[in-house]
């Protein structure tokens, strides 16, 4: 079953609300996670952790870093996942 | 002339309840917060009871967002340290922060923490293992959490000294405004270790009663049939604050601190030295910085942990400062009615002792069912009694051979 890009953007739409404790609605896909949502670096690295859990899939300190976005973590995840 | 240190404001989350009036209250209508464990499946230990925090709402006192990030000691400790400054009515605003500092005492930290993420890593692999849980298990976060929370820039640390170390703690605090380098100071203990693992282990160390068939009347100290210690958990945070400081802003003031000893007895790992010659030192040496004679004190806030050594030899301490006025003395144990906090008992257990000066009472040793003919001190058994109460001790003695007391005194201008 491949994964679309609506169905992995409500996942990390839910564990950003989780983590960040924010909005659902206060999200969109050009959102900073650290700018916009008020994560910090140690926030950041448990969102990227819980996407790993979920996802089921590594993502390398190198590729993480460039993660900064929602929409960034959904096309990451779509190319792992293709 | 030495700086003079008073208390202004208290906090506490315990099992006999959250905040003040409810803790002192309850300590005068001989609460027991002693039950059954419910926070893990206690089915295959050998000891059965616990006195956990029942009523605590971590949301009255830190924002949600901020708590995931604190262990439950840490939670603690910052919700006790923000109703004792709430309760001594200071404005913030009008603090020099970096003359306000934090000093706490925690015997375990953490533990909480550290054994859910050792589940992960062992379920799930090093991968997987939180970024929070160092941060979230090192013992000195209370302190530096509470700094945080309300802008504390001044001196802060941890200390640890097992069921000693809010002892330890108070008096380092006091000692610090006394020489002039800070004129507020949050102290006190905090603790979270009802946990499947720490409960083992005590377990396995024999220290903990098995009463399992009565565990309301499991702690009771100096009665013949103690069979060891029930565990507690909670935070007892004081305010304390440089005398002439307290009173420019018309604070009311609970009683003063006016002594401190703190010795080792150099013998074992986890039992007292025979007759308490460690805790004959520390009570001498906190008399002594008072500057009264043994027979001025009037109330002994005991360590009584309802096990066999500490009992005996701490009454028999008691007697070796004393001599003949060791009869006159009020005694209790309030962890008859708390259970024991361990690195938090000194932190709840100044502020019994800090409302028995105010209000001249002195709270009951409960659970006072079988008298120890050998222990024939007064405990003040079963009820409170009404008594003025001038100078006051509280003791706690931790594995390590670590003795602590504190003397506190009625405040007089």
């Amino acid at each position: 079953m491949s994964l679309t890009y609506e169905s992995i953007y409500e996942k990390v739409v839910k564990i950003a609300v989780e983590e960040l404790d924010v909005e659902e609605s206060s999200i969109k896909k050009e959102s900073n996670f650290q700018d916009d949502l008020g994560a910090d670096s140690l926030a950041l690295v448990e969102i990227i952790m819980k996407i790993e859990e979920e996802f089921e899939i590594e993502i390398p300190d190198d590729q993480s870093e460039k993660i900064r976005t929602v929409d960034q973590a959904v096309q990451y995840i779509l190319e792992k996942k293709a | 002339m030495s700086r003079r240190v008073v208390i202004t404001g208290m906090g506490v989350v315990s099992p006999i309840g959250t905040g003040l009036q409810k803790f002192w209250d309850g300590l005068l209508t001989g609460a027991n917060g002693v039950d059954f464990v419910t926070s893990f499946d206690i089915t295959n230990y050998s000891s059965k009871m616990a006195a956990e925090v029942k009523d605590f709402n971590c949301e009255e006192f830190i924002d949600k967002k901020d708590a995931k990030r604190m262990d439950r000691f840490t939670q603690f400790g910052v919700a006790a340290a923000k109703m004792a400054l709430k309760d001594s009515g200071i404005n913030l605003d009008s603090v020099d922060r970096d003359m306000l500092g934090v000093i706490l005492g925690s015997g375990i930290g953490g533990i909480q923490t550290l054994e859910a993420q050792y589940d992960v890593l062992k379920a799930k692999g090093p991968n997987r293992v939180s970024p929070l849980l160092v941060p979230m298990m090192i013992g000195n976060m209370a302190a530096g959490q509470i700094a945080i929370q309300v802008g504390a820039r001044g001196v802060n640390y941890t200390i640890v000294t097992a069921c000693a170390s809010a002892n330890h703690a108070i008096g380092e605090a006091f000692e610090t405004i006394k020489r002039g380098a800070q004129n507020i100071m949050l102290t006190g203990g905090a603790e979270a270790a009802i946990t499947p693992l720490t409960y083992a282990g005590f377990s396995s160390l024999r220290a903990f009663s098995q009463r399992n068939d009565d565990v309301k009347t499991a702690s009771r100290p100096f009665n013949k049939d103690r069979d060891g210690f029930v565990i507690g958990e909670g935070a007892g945070v004081i305010m304390i604050e440089e005398l002439e400081h307290a009173k420019a802003r018309g604070a009311k003031i609970y009683a003063e601190i006016v002594g401190y000893g703190a010795t080792c007895d150099a013998f074992h790992i986890t039992a007292p030295a025979e007759n308490g010659a460690g805790a004959i030192k520390s009570m001498q040496i906190s008399l002594k910085e008072a500057g009264i004679a043994p027979e001025a004190l009037d109330y002994i806030n005991a360590h009584g942990t309802s096990t066999d050594l500490n009992d005996k030899y701490e009454t028999a301490a008691i007697k070796a400062v004393f001599g003949e006025h060791a009869k006159k003395l009020s005694i209790s144990s309030t962890k008859s009615m708390t259970g024991h906090l361990l690195g938090a008992a000194a932190g709840i257990e100044a502020i019994a002792t800090a409302m028995a000066i105010k209000e001249n009472k002195v709270p009951p040793t409960i659970n006072y069912i079988n008298p120890d003919p050998e222990l024939d001190l007064d405990y003040t058994p079963n009820t409170p009694k009404d008594r003025v109460i001038n100078y006051a001790i509280s003791n706690s003695f931790g594995f390590g051979g670590h003795n602590a007391t504190i003397c506190l005194k009625k405040y007089n201008e």
